[in-house]
């Protein structure tokens, strides 16, 4: 990192913060493609499925093997989690949990990869010059990313409450309450339009803010030349707790949602 | 922080991930695990049962034992009266027996002695004669002086 960080001398901090914050992006507008972090988030996502599958494939109820006894234990860690919080009948919420406790634990752990890392492997590869080279390989530290995980959740939100509670149902709960009074039914609606679009925008900005502050901050470390070492160990020890706290904490709201879409009020 | 259309890809692989996971990931290893749980449950309920039944053995053992215990003790001591009862009745047999052969032994001794006795007179007739022969130095008709003889043998 720090060899790295000295090879880019010509750029000062700020463009070098600047440049790693960017993404490697084709495309024009909005119909632009963030390479990198779909890229990783599709590698990492398949990673899981491959791994999970191979264990589904054999799996045994009699004496499990090393990798299901540790597939076997995050399965059932989540199975627990949704068991503990969702009381209805649905076969679709333990699975997305998994997906996506998993997924976004693995999308988060790309955060301990050194931020020199990948750029520098590919010039070794390439020959390319490292500021020609964009690569972010923390997919959830993309709002893009996390908003698609959330827009997931949300439309399965309204999926759900319309399923279970019909449309009117679900059109009812907008307006009739906190307020019981008809007088007061606009303002229940904005109420109720807000706490529902901020779920989805809660879930996805609280991943994104975690994982973008601790990626910004490990660039500032690397910034600061031979003193960077120790801090950089110690900002990465510190995401010990974080990674796995921000997938936990998504994949539990997750299922809070999907669980209080089936309530019916 | 600009949004592009990388949301509708991550939607796309997340809906794509999510219904692979439901359908392909999740049941089996679920299957598995329930089917673990339910072997593990029926063994610990076997366990028990088997625990209940060896308690159950071994109290039925243990009456076993002491009904076994009884039964060898009245045996034993059946088998002493029995051996009582024939000391005793081999020794009045041999009582009877002894006795017998006493009696036989006496009997026997006397039918000797009384052959004995009838040779013994008939010889001393013999050797009377012979005496008085001798006496008179001349020869007595034996069949004429029989009825003397006769007399001193019944003496004899």
């Amino acid at each position: 990192m720090s060899a790295a960080a000295a090879t880019e001398a010509t750029l000062t901090s700020q463009e070098y913060i600047k440049h790693h914050l960017a993404n490697l992006t084709v495309g024009e507008g909005f119909w632009s493609w963030n390479l990198d972090s779909l890229g990783w988030s599709v590698f990492l996502g398949l990673v899981f499925l491959t791994i999970f599958r191979s264990v589904a494939k054999k799996a045994t109820p009699g004496v499990p093997g090393k990798l299901q006894c540790a597939v076997e234990m995050v399965v059932e860690f989540v199975d627990e989690s949704v068991k503990g919080t969702f009381h209805g009948k649905n076969d679709l919420i333990a699975p997305l949990a998994l997906t996506v406790f998993v997924w976004i634990l693995l999308m988060n752990m790309m955060d301990w990869v050194p931020v020199d890392l990948l750029p520098w492997l590919i010039s070794l590869a390439t020959g390319m010059q490292m500021a020609d080279i964009y690569m972010k390989p923390v997919p959830t530290a993309d709002p893009n990313i996390t908003f698609g995980l959330a827009g997931g959740v949300f439309f399965l939100i309204i999926y759900y409450s319309i399923k279970v509670k019909g449309v009117g149902g679900f059109m009812k709960e907008l307006y009739s309450q906190p307020f019981g009074h008809w007088s007061l039914y606009p303002i229940n609606f904005i109420l109720e339009i807000v706490t529902l679009l901020a779920r989805p925008l809660a879930l996805s900005l609280r991943l994104f803010g975690n994982l973008y502050a601790g990626e910004l901050i490990f660039l500032l470390i690397a910034t600061l030349g031979l003193y960077q070492l120790p801090l950089h160990f110690l900002w990465a020890t510190f995401h010990l707790l974080v990674i796995p706290l921000q997938a936990f904490i998504f994949m539990m709201l997750t299922i809070v949602y999907l669980s209080l879409a089936h309530e019916d009020h | 922080m600009n949004l592009n259309a990388t949301i509708i890809g991550q939607l796309i692989a997340f809906v794509v991930f999510v219904i692979f996971c439901m359908k392909f990931v999740w049941p089996p290893i679920m299957a598995a695990i329930e089917a673990r749980q339910a072997n593990i449950a029926d063994g610990l309920a076997a366990s028990d049962r088997a625990a209940k039944d060896l308690e159950l053995a071994q109290e039925k053992a243990t009456s076993q034992l002491k009904e076994a215990k009884v039964q060898a003790a009245s045996i034993v001591d059946a088998a002493k009266k029995l051996e009582a009862k024939i000391v005793e009745e081999t020794a009045a047999k041999a009582q009877v027996e002894k006795e017998r052969i006493l009696a036989s032994g006496h009997a026997e001794i006397e039918t000797e002695r009384n052959r004995v006795k009838e040779e013994l007179r008939a010889q001393v007739a013999v050797l009377a004669v012979a005496g008085a022969e001798k006496i008179l130095e001349r020869s007595i008709d034996a069949a004429a002086h029989s009825d003397i003889l006769d007399k001193l043998v019944a003496e004899l």
